[in-house]
């Protein structure tokens, strides 16, 4: 058995609503989880219900050996980060990060070395004595990390915890929370609906899609292998390009062209699923892209044009190429790196 | 120049009006410190007299009383003991009821609320009759605590403490949840800390609530022993300085109270977070 362990775990609210779906999952000791889905996906009702905020309507959950289900929130020895930190607005940082302590019994001395400890190791040792509100955003993520880490609890579990914060300070402390992770070592799970955060903090992602998890794996894995119509938009930015295509006797014809030997038995009207990233220009290329607007980024190009239906498309290039304005792009898919999915269910056929 | 006079005007209307409140109270004042052949002769005085001592003293010794058995001293004592007591429990009780009404998850908790609420439409003085037999089964007529138990629970004080728990985020208590603390640590250790400056609103608030009482006292003792200030204005007897004397007294612990807390007070009733 490994660490956490969901098996079927679902979540029905009173006024009937379904927002988690017969979940099982399993993560290992020090392992880094990232829940990723879109708002009201049912990620944080399922990191809730692992810290004990929201109850279990069915199935089981396992942290450690132990059966959690019925086990109070504060007995279960986890410790959470909120979206809005969440300090006690009106203790001091030092108290903030020993009050769990404090409850818990153990002596001061203790205490003093922990908290010290944990302070040193965020640098925010300098502010144990002042109050939440006369911290700036980042400080005050650093203090609810503390009070995290302090406590030494079995699994971390992160709300959202970077939303509040802005563009710089964001990638900042995603940086700052992967390396502290790793010193610590500790279990965590990390929700977001972020999908670059997801990517870069992940061991492993759960792409979660209307209370199901659509696809379980390592983000490379989950990049390069989407297993639905959904992660394959979800996940990747910007995102995948869509074109509406059908599929008879493992040929493949979208748009104004048709792709040739495909492995696939699957006959009928899918979707095709091309990464902006995975085109190149070639002449006489499958696809022809009219520019209406390019986006540089420095080291890349966002080129956004429509193809001959109109349907609109994006080709991403490296910053040195030149493109102009109203252009007309011939552009081939490199390596075959194309996905296609049944359009009836967005499952992956090829 | 225009903002002059128009600020000017408003101060002039301010100025009129504290005046208008202010004269009489001060009549009275210089009026107490005559003695009583100077009032009776030549009317209200504007300026101070020199018998101040004199009569101040002798309206805090003096036993008066049908019976001579109370001293303004004692009624102070009495008064003091009665608000107090009606400030503290009120606020508990109320902190305590506005806790059960917002965290706890209960049935119907809006609607008990409101029941709660609108016995701010009952005052004391409608239910007099049965407020008065509960205190007389119960053997409480004469006693400091048949004083102040009926009007200890504020349905104002109530609302106040809800409403403002209602603006404390709920992550704070899952948070504090997580951190080991129960529902009555949370509520020692978050709520009343949280609620300090509404707290001390509070205690003034019933505190001077408690104190004009006038009625109830009246009705729940017959011993003079518990006569308090309000109804001490109405019972002392002697001559018109020393009532003016008594009259000036029985103002000063409310705005002492007022003067010492005052910022307190603003602080708690128009809260800003």
């Amino acid at each position: 058995m490994s660490f956490l362990d969901l098996k079927n775990v679902t979540k029905i609210y009173p006024n009937g609503t379904k927002a988690v779906h017969e979940t099982s999952l399993s993560i290992d000791e020090g392992e880094f989880m990232v829940f990723v889905g879109p708002s009201g996906c049912g990620k944080s009702t399922l990191l809730r219900m692992v810290a004990g905020l929201e109850d279990i309507t069915e199935g089981d959950i396992n942290l450690d050996g132990k059966l959690m289900n019925e086990v109070d929130p504060s007995e279960r020895d986890v410790a959470m980060v909120f979206q809005n930190y969440a300090l006690y607005p009106h203790m001091n940082v030092y108290n903030n990060l020993a009050y769990g302590l404090k409850n818990r019994g153990i002596d001061k001395e203790t205490i003093e070395q922990k908290v010290n400890d944990a302070a040193k190791l965020l640098q925010i040792s300098d502010y144990l004595q002042r109050k939440p509100s006369m911290l700036s955003g980042g400080q005050r993520q650093r203090v609810a990390m503390g009070r995290a880490i302090v406590r030494n609890p079995k699994i971390f579990l992160f709300d959202e915890p970077l939303s509040n914060l802005d563009a710089k300070l964001r990638i900042q402390m995603r940086l700052e929370i992967k390396k502290l992770q790793q010193k610590v070592g500790v279990t965590s799970i990390f929700v977001t609906h972020d999908q670059v955060e997801a990517m870069t903090l992940a061991d492993r992602l759960a792409v979660i899609n209307n209370g199901i998890i659509e696809q379980l794996g390592t983000p490379i894995e989950i990049y390069d292998n989407p297993k639905s119509l959904f992660v394959a938009g979800f996940i990747g930015s910007p995102q995948m390009n869509f074109l509406d295509g059908n599929l008879k006797n493992k040929t493949l014809s979208a748009e104004s062209f048709k792709i040739k030997d495909i492995i696939s038995d699957f006959e009928g009207d899918v979707t095709l699923g091309i990464r902006p990233e995975h085109l190149s220009q070639k002449e006489n290329g499958l696809i022809n892209l009219k520019v209406d607007l390019v986006e540089q980024l420095g080291s890349d190009n966002l080129v956004y044009g429509q193809l001959k239906d109109k349907k609109d498309f994006c080709y991403r290039c490296p910053g040195n190429l030149i493109i102009e304005k109203g252009s007309n792009l011939s552009l081939n898919i490199e390596n075959n790196k194309y996905y296609i999915f049944d359009k009836s269910t967005g499952k992956r056929v090829n | 120049m225009t903002r002059f006079i128009t600020s000017s005007f408003s101060h002039l209307i301010l100025l009129i009006g504290i005046l208008i409140m202010v004269i009489p109270v001060w009549m009275i004042f210089a009026s107490s410190t005559h003695t009583s052949s100077m009032i009776n002769m030549n009317g209200l005085q504007m300026f101070l007299g020199d018998s101040f001592y004199e009569n101040y003293l002798r309206v805090l010794l003096y036993k008066g009383g049908f019976f001579k058995e109370i001293t303004a001293l004692k009624m102070f004592f009495n008064s003091f003991i009665m608000a107090t007591g009606v400030a503290i429990l009120s606020v508990i009780t109320s902190l305590m009821a506005a806790y059960a009404l917002v965290y706890y998850r209960i049935k119907y908790a809006t609607l008990l609320f409101w029941i709660i609420f609108i016995t701010i439409l009952v005052p004391l003085e409608l239910r007099i009759f049965p407020t008065y037999s509960v205190m007389a089964e119960l053997n409480l007529v004469n006693s400091y605590f048949g004083l102040i138990v009926p009007i200890s629970a504020s349905a104002i004080a109530t609302l106040f403490f809800r409403q403002f728990y209602k603006t404390i985020p709920d992550e704070l208590l899952e948070s504090a949840k997580l951190d080991g603390a129960n529902t009555w640590r949370f509520f020692v250790d978050f709520l009343i800390p949280l609620s300090k400056t509404m707290i001390v609103a509070m205690l003034i608030f019933m505190f001077v609530f408690g104190y004009n009482q006038y009625l109830w006292p009246l009705l729940v003792t017959t011993s003079e022993q518990y006569w308090t200030v309000v109804m001490g204005l109405k019972m002392m007897s002697g001559s018109i300085v020393h009532r003016f004397a008594f009259v000036m007294m029985s103002m000063v612990p409310p705005i002492l109270i007022i003067i010492v807390l005052q910022k307190h007070f603003i602080k708690g009733v128009f809260q800003d977070k």
